[in-house]
């Protein structure tokens, strides 16, 4: 028999006590750290006049079983406090703030003090530790900066994690690929487009993953990818990929994360506080069934958020990990409890039509999903931008093309769409919220 | 030297035709010939233009989904029977014929094929006594 050489608990862990805490533990820290975060949020204007109005009493809240007394916090109040109501501590003590995109209304902010930024920087570290990375790693960032709260993220985190860290920024294939040869790069982090982009261009680099590149581990977020997508990635890049959840409201990514079994994601609850609900009777979920993830921060100071409505839809996976962390996981998203529709008696989720077509190279991933009556019955168009580099010029490899996404929705939705290949650049791009469903069905 | 014409995607709804005519308008490019392929929301447009080196640069950077596409053209009599002689070695020669159009241009008849492997399709009517154009043949048209 072989021994396996298993790292000890000692440097397995990022942070062996909180990660392993046992769970009695875990509660009584949410508890007390519940509490001070709602004493300070009420020292912001707008949780003062919103607890105010719903006659709330944050003293009468001891524990979690009091949780449900308190109102939520939905995006719409974040733009009605634009940009500073949230704040608990003066402006002069925010070093930083993310900005979200406002394409579909008013923008909304989330601010952090210096106390914010390290915790935040340390649970991506935390993050990326339990995935393997370690000091000795060369971290490439292949996302945007800027307001992306993936770009300053996963850097800071890095940063703190001790790895040389090299801030390449989204695109120029021909540069990430010199900067991964010439620095030894070792894990990368992309959106998972990006990552799909940079296979092709590995092909016809002619990279030889094992004699050119020393990649181990790719971090693919922000966008969400089939698991068919992500073997893709595994097999092209010759490395582990990893998934990672979080959303601007919460500080970006970090809330959580994959561990090297590679099933479900551990939700980082000395952080977050976690809530699954019914969508519409806003009812507890028991585990493992699905409902809209509702998120308490826990450890933000500059603008705490009590019970967040993330509209993101998941359960919590039952039973402990084998990895010997106590933090609950979620599965992957399954999508956003305001983008469902229904037709044909079916639900659908515009993310499952967006993550079935991440792995279909030939039609990039911006589409629109229009639905309209027919007759009696309603009927579904999915419309796809057929790429440049794919476009042979004979009209069979088109059919071909057609036909073959159509199977592949079929199989996911269970009844036939329509596809319509459409010319590039001619649909919403996918960058912020661009309109994805267009109903034009008689209502009711 | 292997000739070639530009295939065009393009969405079958008003306005994308005169879209692509216009960028060869008005670069001065010629149009000899013309197909099109209806698969109901989209088609593919055929084009035998005078200069495709440029058409497909400039299509390209209208952001129209272009690609160039190799051809065999063949000179046919214009008389009846002129464009059997030329099927019969095809079908001869088990050469399959992917897409073809035909046109007529001062008294002499076109027949424009696509076909797998262009280079060997060529050497063979060629050796069938067939009169095929050569590229500069074609462009001069």
């Amino acid at each position: 028999m072989p021994i396996l050489k298993r790292e000890n608990a000692k440097t397995m862990y990022w942070e062996p006590n909180l990660e392993t805490m046992p769970r009695a533990h875990l509660q009584a820290l949410q508890r007390q750290r519940l509490q001070a975060t709602l004493r300070r949020a009420m020292t912001s204007v707008y949780y003062q006049r919103m607890y105010r109005e719903a006659g709330v009493v944050v003293d009468r809240i001891q524990g979690l079983e009091d949780l449900h007394q308190l109102p939520f916090t939905t995006k719409q109040h974040l733009r009605e406090g634009y940009p500073f109501e949230f704040l608990t501590i003066r402006k002069d003590d925010v070093i930083r703030l993310h900005s979200s995109s406002g394409t579909t209304g008013q923008a909304t902010v989330v601010c952090h003090n210096a106390h914010d930024l390290a915790s935040w920087a340390n649970l991506i570290a935390r993050c990326m530790y339990m995935t393997g990375a370690r000091p000795a790693d060369v971290f490439q960032n292949m996302t945007g900066y800027g307001m992306f709260t993936g770009g300053l993220g996963f850097h800071c985190g890095a940063e703190r994690l001790g790895m040389l860290t090299v801030p390449a920024g989204a695109g120029n294939s021909k540069r990430q690929i010199k900067f991964m040869q010439d620095f030894g790069t070792t894990i990368i982090h992309a959106i998972p487009s990006y990552a799909l982009h940079l296979l092709s261009v590995f092909e016809e680099a002619g990279v030889d993953l094992k004699r050119d590149l020393q990649l181990k581990i790719a971090y693919l977020g922000a966008e969400p990818y089939s698991e068919h997508t992500r073997q893709r990635v595994e097999e092209g890049l010759g490395a582990k990929v990893f998934n990672s959840y979080g959303l601007s409201e919460m500080s970006g990514p970090g809330v959580a994360f994959e561990c090297p079994e590679q099933n479900g994601m551990h939700i980082w609850e000395d952080a977050y506080l976690v809530e699954v609900l019914n969508p519409t009777t806003l009812e507890p979920m028991p585990d493992g069934e699905e409902g809209e993830l509702v998120l308490t921060t826990l450890d933000r100071e500059a603008m705490p958020l009590i019970r967040y409505r993330t509209r993101d839809l998941t359960s919590i996976m039952p039973g402990a990990c084998p990895c010997g962390r106590t933090h609950k996981r979620i599965a992957r998203i399954k999508g956003r409890s305001d983008d469902m529709f229904i037709i044909k008696g079916v639900n659908v989720f515009p993310m499952q039509v967006e993550t079935l077509l991440m792995s279909v190279p030939e039609v990039g991933r911006n589409y629109q999903i229009i639905l309209e009556n027919e007759g009696p019955m309603d009927a579904m168009t999915v419309r796809v931008e057929v790429q440049h580099e794919f476009f042979r010029g004979d009209i069979q490899s088109l059919k071909a093309l057609q036909q073959r996404i159509t199977a592949a929705l079929k199989g996911e939705l269970l009844f036939t769409p329509k596809v319509a290949l459409v010319e590039p650049d001619s649909l919403p791009k996918s960058e912020g919220k661009a309109v994805r469903v267009v109903d034009h069905r008689r209502k009711e | 030297m292997i000739a070639y014409h530009i295939s065009v995607f393009a969405e079958n709804r008003p306005g994308r035709l005169d879209h692509i005519t216009g960028v060869l308008a008005q670069a001065n490019i010629n149009i000899r010939a013309i197909k099109i392929s209806d698969l109901g929301e989209h088609g593919v447009v055929k084009m035998l233009v005078d200069d495709p080196d440029t058409a497909y640069r400039l299509l390209k950077q209208a952001g129209v989904l272009v690609s160039p596409k190799e051809i065999v053209a063949v000179a046919v009599e214009d008389r009846p029977g002129g464009l059997h002689a030329v099927l019969k070695v095809l079908t001869r020669q088990r050469i399959n014929v992917e897409d073809a159009y035909g046109f007529v241009l001062n008294d002499r008849a076109v027949l424009v094929i696509e076909v797998a492997n262009v280079a060997e399709t060529m050497v063979l009517l060629k050796a069938a006594g067939l009169h095929l154009l050569s590229k500069e043949e074609i462009y001069a048209l």
